[in-house]
């Protein structure tokens, strides 16, 4: 049985209400954009690196309380990490929102990212949580197209 | 108000039983994550009474053929209906022949078969359309392309705070270069009723054509093409209690008689040679190979079921819903309605502080409640209110006051979770 409490825990709400490392960064050394074109969900992801790490990160735009929580989770969680932590944080993420409960190990890295977990009982709303990791993604490889979860 | 009362005032409502139609709808008789489903997703699509279905299943069940070529019995039965419900559908909109009711896959089908089959060849560059702020993306794209297409420009009638068309607008827009102006009955995204009568006179009064965008109208009001006076009307069968796929365009006999065919195949045609072709007649013309036979049937169909309600009586009982909905969402701080406009139909969208559209649909459908949040294909209205998307609840005859209290108490819900 879902609970709706399990998709819209505490930790979410809160991310969404007061978003971590909201705004942009004027000196960022790489910028992207990525939309969610089905719901309108629209984030900007600022990046500063040194070498391979990212020394500091932020986003703005709009979104539902999963993307905009998701996205300051996920700047919470990678900054100071190397771009290949990151990306790999990434495919543990992406495992834990659309693999079902019992396929899924105890994601251990994921930290307070497992919150996110919820959003695996409502498949509509994976991308809202995956759009910040897709233009994180993208923003790594070196893409200047803006992202589209479409 | 306690669902008791609420129960109470539903059979209250001048003898409308809603417990009778309700049973009539078979999809409404389910739990949707362990709540009673509340459908208030109508104006996307509405369900189907069993007469439908069962119009739908008998088609291919008892005497699936092919029409109108066929010289045998099965195909003499089938075509019988099909054309049966031709007719059906020609009474129901009041138009004069059967050659002017053309079927389609729906109304983003219809609207665009006029613009390529009529304005294709009737505009030319500088040539001006008029539609407006509140249109469905089905009612803006075919008129950009076909605007691509020859040169003719687009022209926006704008709409005001209340989601009502300001009219003084389009008397400034209209001009001798107007050559088609194109407006949907009725918003799906506000609920807002246009004008249309003085819409349709005016364009005429210019020399232009006039061609209604009827999807959202038809499940709520008695359309009379004639009385209207429209040159096109367009609709969508599901959204009239029929199946999806199939739809009507509605177009005056000799402006159809004077189009060229929009889709070359069977059926469309009288003599094929190598040399060339010879178009069958109206209606034919338009409905170039093997139709949706059983779409057609059972819209029929439809049309037999909501020809059997009393439409006063349902339109009335919509409209108490919908004033109940409002009275009862005034009462939520936060919560702001979208679309005001004094004529309305049943439609409540509206955006509540502090949670976003998408995160209401969620948790509302947690509650076994459907309503539709997002831009509602309707972008430019959002973007004239300065806002991304709303959460829609649009009501049909079969809901109750006591589905209301439902949705409210599940607003409620929204903004304890996100409090």
């Amino acid at each position: 049985m879902f609970d709706i409490r399990d998709l819209y825990q505490e930790v979410i709400v809160d991310h969404n209400r007061s978003p971590r490392n909201f705004g942009r960064i004027d000196d960022a050394d790489k910028t992207l954009q990525g939309f969610n074109p089905l719901c309108g969900d629209k984030l900007t992801l600022y990046l500063k690196t040194r070498g391979q790490t990212i020394d500091d990160i932020a986003f703005d735009g709009a979104g539902c309380a999963i993307s905009v929580a998701s996205a300051s989770m996920m700047t919470d969680a990678v900054k100071g990490k190397t771009l290949a932590a990151a990306e790999a944080l990434f495919s543990e993420f992406h495992g834990l929102i659309t693999s079902d409960r019992e396929a899924l190990n105890n994601g251990a890295q994921l930290g307070k990212l497992a919150a996110l977990a919820g959003v695996r009982d409502y498949p509509a709303r994976v991308k809202c949580a995956s759009l910040c990791w897709h233009t994180l993604r993208s923003v790594i490889r070196g893409d200047e197209q803006p992202v589209s979860t479409e | 108000m306690n669902t008791n009362t609420a129960q109470k005032l539903d059979h209250a409502a001048n003898g409308f039983d809603i417990d009778a139609i309700r049973a009539d709808f078979p999809v409404l008789e389910q739990e949707v994550r362990g709540k009673p489903l509340v459908y208030l997703d109508n104006a996307a699509t509405a369900q189907k009474p069993r007469q439908v279905i069962e119009a739908l299943a008998d088609y291919y069940r008892a005497y699936n053929a092919n029409i109108h070529r066929g010289l045998h019995t099965l195909s003499e039965k089938a075509t019988a209906e099909y054309e049966a419900a031709r007719d059906k559908l020609r009474q129901f909109i009041n138009a004069a022949s059967l050659k002017e009711i053309i079927f389609v896959r729906g109304a983003t089908e219809a609207i665009n078969l006029v613009a390529q089959s009529y304005g294709r060849h009737a505009l030319k560059p500088g040539d001006e359309i008029i539609i407006t702020e509140l249109e469905h993306h089905s009612n803006i794209v075919p008129w950009q392309l076909l605007c691509e297409q020859t040169g003719a420009l687009l022209k926006y009638i704008p709409i005001n705070d209340a989601g009502e068309l300001m009219l003084e607008e389009y008397d400034r827009l209209l001009s001798d270069r107007t050559r088609l102006v194109a407006v949907g009955h009725i918003s799906n995204a506000l609920g807002t009723i246009n004008p249309v009568k003085t819409i349709i006179d005016k364009a005429h009064a210019a020399g232009a054509k006039a061609l209604i965008d009827g999807a959202q109208a038809v499940p709520h009001a008695r359309v009379d093409v004639r009385a209207l006076d429209c040159d096109f009307y367009a609709f969508s069968g599901h959204k009239l209690f029929g199946s999806t796929g199939i739809g009507v365009l509605y177009g005056r006999q000799a402006l159809l008689e004077a189009m060229p065919p929009y889709q070359g195949g069977g059926d469309m045609i009288r003599t094929v040679s190598m040399s060339g072709t010879t178009y069958n007649d109206l209606p034919y013309k338009f409905e170039a190979g093997t139709p949706h036979i059983a779409g057609v049937i059972a819209l029929g169909a439809a049309v037999d079921y909501v020809n059997g309600l009393d439409f006063e009586q349902a339109a009335q009982h919509e409209a108490a819903l919908l004033d109940y909905a409002n009275e009862q969402a005034a009462r939520i701080k936060g919560l702001t309605p979208v679309g005001t406009a004094a004529e309305k139909t049943s439609i409540l969208s509206f955006t509540l502080e502090g949670v976003h559209p998408h995160d209401i649909g969620t948790i509302l459908d947690d509650e076994g409640i459907a309503i539709r949040a997002g831009h509602h294909c309707a972008m430019p209205v959002m973007e004239r209110f300065g806002i991304p998307a709303t959460a829609r609840a649009s009501f049909a005859f079969y809901n109750s006051r006591a589905e209301v209290d439902a949705l409210m108490r599940a607003i409620d819900k929204c903004k304890r979770l996100f409090g």
